[in-house]
């Protein structure tokens, strides 16, 4: 009797505390695979803007980015094994690329603009791409390898060419302990690899941190993006505080009077979204030409002349497009001029340039 | 043997319950206090759901809609009836469009008791102003440096018929009024203001309603006249002291729920 109490009471002081074994070191120290990798949060990120949001079922790790990069740039993704997610996501154009609209491996056009790949960490609201239609970086990750007008591929199929291949089944199995290769798999892989896609290195940025200057005609840019009464860019596009240049939301932003894209619309089946888009960030319009969702602005000058007397007005042009009867907010000739000083200075370099993001 | 055995099980009890979560048992006495805000045009609840349709009509005649509203409130206080104020330096963005932060939860921070007063502020005090404030920056709610810097207090966007029967827009943007807008802003006088809702008691898990009329942000003391002050408001200091002063009695306590 006296035996079986004294066991009880060791099983028992074990188990009671169980929780908290980690700490107390209770817990054998194996070597984890993979190895976990955090984020390397800029400074100006830190400081002025919420954590990122990484999900807890997909938390980063050194052969979980590996992974996601080297499918990222494999063709084995798509139908004929002819184009990769970086075929329209190219890092040299940021993770867009130069045309309005891209090919599919048919050859066909689809109807919107690549969007550029950055900061995709800091979208708290979750909604990817130009019309909101991907609820989380990991659905969007596989959409456009279904997609009929991008890579049309099968994910069965998919799924059965990586099982197939002589590399990708260790590579899963070092990213997540299983050489049993999944959709599910594939896509935290890729989202991995996307968030650690991080521009923070613009001159901008360096100039918020005291590390850079900008000229006088840079600065003038600056007032006319955050002036109400001259651009106020600032209520959709972001300013010093909220580094990433976009707030992630949805507007219409009077493209057009009558809409063959309904945007959001296409997607919630409300009305009062139609011809409302995802507000794309400014960093590195350097690199990202054309522009907006269908990408039918060529160049910078025509987006801020757009926006200055090209506005049309429709049922749900956002209340915050000012003076649409008169077309816009009417910039002079300088100010104009200054602005576009102003937006370059959000192109960052090192970003494009960075070894870490090339094939 | 019978006391060995005896001081044995008390000690298998002690372990059992000494490691248990014991979290709960000390706030069993304690109530929890929630804000929690609604919306109304003269007495018809507004929710998101009421959004995008030009259907209200202002004092000055105005049929409008609302297509954005979001706003700051800080500062909690709770005064008891001996004066002492129970000042919980906090702030909460209430997202109308969205649907967010409708409700302030305050937990247990204010014991049961009767309180003479409950107050907040709308917007910020100066000094919390000029806070940085990592969620409202990323929720862009801030106001620009050359007009002053801080933040939005409430930013409400919508539509209305102007007096050539068009779709016009307008940006009821309450700040911080601000004069002389570039590197040495002045301030003419404060815009935020106290809304005291009057004295409650707290005995068990409290629920205090709290009612935004949006008709009074165009009413009183200055009928707003949309055609007039639509758009631009930011840097017109004048609007902003029109904003504060309708804004007095914009806020009531309505029901309080147990």
């Amino acid at each position: 009797m006296k035996k079986i109490i004294y066991i009880l009471s060791v099983v028992l002081l074990y188990l009671s505390c169980s929780s908290n074994n980690e700490d107390e070191g209770l817990t054998p120290v194996v070597e984890e695979t993979p190895n976990p990798i955090e984020l390397e949060i800029p400074q100006l990120f830190r400081d002025n803007i919420l954590a990122p949001v990484i999900p807890t079922d997909n938390p980063l790790t050194e052969e979980g980015v590996a992974l996601g990069k080297r499918l990222f740039f494999d063709n084995i993704l798509s139908e004929d094994e002819t184009i990769s997610c970086a075929s329209c996501h190219a890092p040299s154009s940021a993770f867009t690329n130069n045309t309005s609209t891209s090919a599919g491996v048919n050859g066909v056009l689809g109807n919107r603009n690549s969007m550029p790949l950055f900061n995709l960490a800091w979208n708290y609201g979750e909604r990817f791409a130009w019309d909101g239609k991907e609820l989380s970086l990991e659905r969007q990750a596989l959409e456009p390898i279904e997609n009929p007008v991008e890579m049309n591929s099968d994910l069965e199929i998919v799924v059965q060419r990586l099982q197939n291949h002589p590399d990708y089944p260790e590579l899963f199995d070092a990213a997540f302990k299983t050489d049993i290769i999944t959709e599910e798999l594939i896509a935290k892989a890729i989202a991995q690899f996307e968030r650690t896609l991080i521009s923070a290195n613009s001159k901008f940025d360096r100039y918020s941190l005291g590390q850079a200057n900008l000229t006088a005609q840079e600065l003038n840019g600056l007032d006319v993006f955050l002036r109400e009464d001259k651009g106020d860019c600032f209520h959709c596009h972001g300013n010093p505080n909220n580094p990433l240049w976009t707030n992630n939301e949805f507007h219409n932003n009077g493209l057009d009077a009558t809409f063959t894209d309904l945007g959001l619309g296409g997607v919630t089946g409300d009305p009062n979204d139609n011809g409302r888009f995802r507000t794309p960030s400014l960093r590195n319009l350097a690199f990202t030409a054309p522009y907006m969702h269908d990408g039918r602005f060529e160049a910078l000058e025509e987006v801020i002349d757009f926006y200055s007397e090209g506005l049309q007005n429709s049922p749900t042009i956002d209340p915050l497009m000012k003076n649409v009867a008169q077309g816009g907010v009417q910039l002079s000739p300088q100010d104009k001029a200054d602005l576009k000083a102003f937006l370059l200075t959000l192109s960052d370099t090192s970003f494009i340039n960075n070894p870490a993001f090339q094939n | 043997m019978k006391t060995k055995i005896f001081t044995q099980i008390i000690l298998l009890s002690l372990i059992i319950l000494s490691c248990s979560d014991d979290d709960t048992s000390s706030n069993l006495s304690q109530a929890t206090t929630t804000l929690s805000f609604s919306h109304n045009w003269n007495g018809t609840t507004v929710t998101n759901a009421d959004f995008n349709t030009i259907q209200f009509t202002n004092q000055n005649g105005e049929i409008l809609s609302i297509e954005r509203l979001r706003y700051v409130i800080s500062d909690v206080t709770f005064t008891t009836t001996s004066n002492e104020v129970l000042d919980l330096d906090n702030y909460n963005l209430i997202d109308v469009t969205n649907g967010t932060n409708l409700n302030l939860d305050l937990g247990t921070q204010i014991p049961p008791g009767n309180y003479s007063n409950v107050s907040f502020t709308f917007g910020f005090d100066n000094d919390d102003n000029s806070q940085n404030y990592l969620d409202l920056n990323s929720a862009s709610f801030n106001v620009p440096e050359m007009l002053g810097g801080g933040y939005h207090y409430m930013q409400m966007d919508g539509k209305y018929i102007d007096n050539n029967n068009q779709e016009a827009n307008y940006n009821y943007h309450a700040i911080r009024a601000v004069d002389n807008p570039g590197p040495n802003p002045t301030f003419p006088q404060d815009t935020f203001f106290t809304v005291n809702l009057g004295p409650v008691s707290i005995s068990g898990d409290t629920i205090l309603n709290i009612e935004m009329n949006i008709a009074e942000w165009f009413r009183n003391p200055n009928t707003w006249d949309l055609n007039q002050l639509n758009t631009v408001l930011m840097p017109n200091s004048s609007a902003q002291i029109m904003m504060f002063e309708n804004g007095q009695n914009v806020f009531s306590l309505g029901s309080v729920s147990e």
